[in-house]
């Protein structure tokens, strides 16, 4: 963890300006702010289902920061609010998908952030775990066998995840090719109900990097300064030709895993408790100001601003429209379409 | 259509390697992954030599991994190249279900066009090669019912050029269904030059006017000898090739059906479930009354597969002479 004993040592910034520490920590406080907004629709009524990354903020939000716009391809899964805000996607797109409009980029036709966006450069995905892994490895040989330089894939997944048949398959084909992609795994100890202890018998997902002939690099994914750094390093290795990486960061999930569940009835409030003692959240707001790069007031500011811009976000996509019942339609093939012709 | 001077006798196999060649001589976004298609060209060997002419980077010898040679080819179609993906033997096709079924069909649909996913994924099937419980199967069925796909099974060296270079330039992802045993069997006229043939049209491969006989693959070509033998007795046979699964041509069934007011439905795979099914239910549906005999369907039974000792296959597999016998049955109804 980053020393906080003096000013000068709060915050080793690795590069990273004050306006990119202030976009990082406001991407984390908008990530509770909109997880916290899609539980409340919830509970209201308003939306079937919502789904929250609270735990994952700094790992999301400094993975982000070494993401290229315009340049770099995003591959997530569906824990991944803070990277798709921190490449691009608004909280107005967000609060589209949360209410399945006929604005959002799936046209209402997905869960939740099951994000998409051809112009941010995010690939759509869908719920079956690790399916997408091997697309982002296709988009990696893609780019390679045009020559683009300069460009990665950075493809994310749970803890979970890395148990599927493809994971394997796509680390092992990254590898073959050395292509320019970044394998960046979310440790949050839970798959649903299921632990880390009964998902793998070696719970350091990072040392399979070695299996592979691959970087690999295990780190605290509550330090959004710490993951910036290791994801950056990753993608430029990537990205200047040098192959793919392994990077695992360590976090915890906060929430439930999704409206749908009760988390307990396989873990303990006081579990719970525990783990959020090392929140990230107040932590680098805590970091940020022992640097001097925000006053309290600032971080006051800042709040009250995410909430206005959750809110409006909300008001602003509630008033749109569903889709049309005709809209089940579009968009299956090319053209026009019929089973029998 | 074809632009064509002239035209060449090809086989089944050489049909195949021709349009694939084409395809990567007029398209570098064309690259052809899967198991063995480099330095050994296909086990088959449709793609003997590409590697020296293309390229490895063109020409790519997968590890063992079907879900990921699926679903590396969907990522490659989703950023711009045009994948031509190939399962080696069809029956390897269920590790990469997943990918086909529930991200290549949806791919279009779930992000509301914004991504797309122009794939073909070839696989050679079917049976009477002493191809045993895995080298032998139909898998047209388990994928038949998927919106989002389209899928081909043509049986003619012409029709397999056209259709091959029509999944090719499709924007949506195509299954392309080879025939293992007409590889080398079927031989047949082939126009030179770029053509392609519509996905969803069938052909009339013989007229008749006494019974519809519909097929596809292998049995195509035995349902036409079938129908040779008929004819000698003086029974009229209609011959029809679907050619294309997924979209099916109604109106060349419908067409035939009111003249011939006779179905007959013949394929390789299972009957439960299978092809014939939705044809028979389609007819049942559009043409009831047109009909002078109830739908009948030959089909396999309702084992897994064929066995690998000769008289299991055999038992399994239809035949000119069984397909003859069903026709005489039928016209004579």
């Amino acid at each position: 963890m980053a020393k906080t004993d003096t000013k000068a040592n709060a915050l080793d910034r690795r590069g990273l300006t004050d306006e990119q520490l202030r976009a990082i920590f406001r991407n984390m406080l908008l990530q509770r702010q909109l997880d916290n907004r899609g539980f409340q629709l919830n509970r209201q009524g308003k939306v079937p289902f919502a789904l929250g990354s609270e735990g994952h903020e700094a790992l999301q939000a400094g993975a982000a920061m070494a993401f290229e716009r315009g340049k770099d391809i995003l591959a997530p899964y569906y824990r991944d609010l803070g990277l798709a805000l921190g490449i691009g996607l608004t909280p107005y797109e967000i609060m589209l998908s949360i209410f399945a409009r006929a604005a959002d980029h799936n046209g209402g036709r997905q869960f939740p952030n099951h994000y998409s966006s051809k112009h941010a450069g995010l690939m759509s995905f869908s719920s079956i775990l690790a399916a997408h892994i091997p697309h982002a490895v296709g988009a990696a040989y893609a780019m390679k066998y045009r020559g683009e330089n300069g460009r990665a894939v950075l493809v994310t997944c749970g803890d979970g995840t890395t148990s599927e048949g493809e994971w394997h398959e796509s680390m092992n084909f990254a590898s073959i090719h050395k292509l320019p992609l970044v394998m960046l795994v979310e440790n949050n100890e839970w798959a649903i109900s299921t632990p880390l202890d009964k998902q793998m018998g070696q719970p350091e997902i990072w040392k399979r990097a070695a299996g592979y002939g691959m970087p690999g690099k295990r780190f605290n994914g509550y330090d959004p300064v710490e993951t910036y750094a290791v994801v950056k390093e990753a993608l430029d290795r990537a990205r200047s030709g040098g192959g793919p990486s392994l990077v695992e960061g360590t976090c915890y999930r906060f929430l439930a895993h999704s409206t749908d569940d009760n988390d307990m009835t396989y873990r303990t409030k006081e579990l719970v408790a525990e783990a959020r003692k090392n929140d990230p959240v107040p932590a680098f707001e805590h970091r940020l100001i022992e640097a001097g790069v925000m006053t309290a007031a600032d971080v006051d500011a800042l709040r009250k601003d995410v909430l206005r811009e959750t809110n409006e976000a909300t008001d602003k996509a509630e008033a749109m429209p569903y889709p049309q019942a005709s809209d089940l339609y579009t968009h299956l093939y090319e053209g026009a379409w019929q089973p029998w012709q | 259509m074809a632009v064509s001077t002239g035209s060449k006798i090809l086989n089944n196999v050489e049909a195949v390697r021709e349009t694939l060649y084409e395809a990567m001589k007029n398209d570098e976004r064309t690259v052809i992954l899967g198991e063995d298609v480099g330095a050994r060209g296909n086990v088959f060997l449709i793609t003997k030599d590409f590697i020296n002419e293309f390229g490895e980077q063109r020409v790519i010898d997968t590890p063992i991994a079907e879900a990921s040679i699926v679903g590396i080819a969907i990522g490659m179609a989703m950023e711009g190249l045009r994948p031509i993906a190939e399962i080696q033997f069809a029956d390897f096709i269920y590790p990469a279900f997943n990918q086909i079924v529930g991200e290549a069909a949806k791919t279009r649909y779930r992000s509301n066009g914004e991504y797309t996913c122009p794939l073909v994924i070839r696989t050679p099937y079917g049976g009477g090669v002493r191809g045993a419980l895995s080298h032998s199967v139909s898998i047209e069925a388990l994928f038949y019912h998927v919106p989002g796909l389209k899928i081909v099974a043509p049986a003619f060296p012409a029709d397999i050029k056209g259709l091959l270079n029509a999944a090719i330039d499709d924007p949506d992802p195509v299954l392309f269904l080879e025939h293992k045993k007409t590889y080398r069997l079927i031989k047949g006229e082939v126009p030179e030059g770029h053509y392609t043939i519509p996905i969803g049209k069938a052909d009339v491969k013989k007229t008749g006017n006494q019974l519809t006989v519909v097929s596809y693959g292998l049995y195509v070509h035995w349902a036409l000898d079938a129908a040779q033998q008929l004819e000698a007795e003086g029974l009229s046979v209609e011959v029809i090739d679907l050619r294309s699964i997924r979209p099916m041509d109604r109106t060349t069934i419908l067409q035939s059906v009111e003249k011939t007011r006779k179905l007959l439905i013949i394929h390789e795979d299972n009957k439960f479930g299978g092809i014939g099914a939705e044809i028979s239910a389609m007819v049942a549906e559009e043409a009831l009354f047109s009909l002078d005999a109830p739908i009948r369907r030959l089909c396999a039974p309702d084992v897994p597969a064929m066995g690998y000792a000769e008289p299991l296959e055999h038992e399994y597999m239809s035949s000119p002479a069984k397909m003859a016998q069903a026709m005489r049955e039928m016209v004579t109804f």
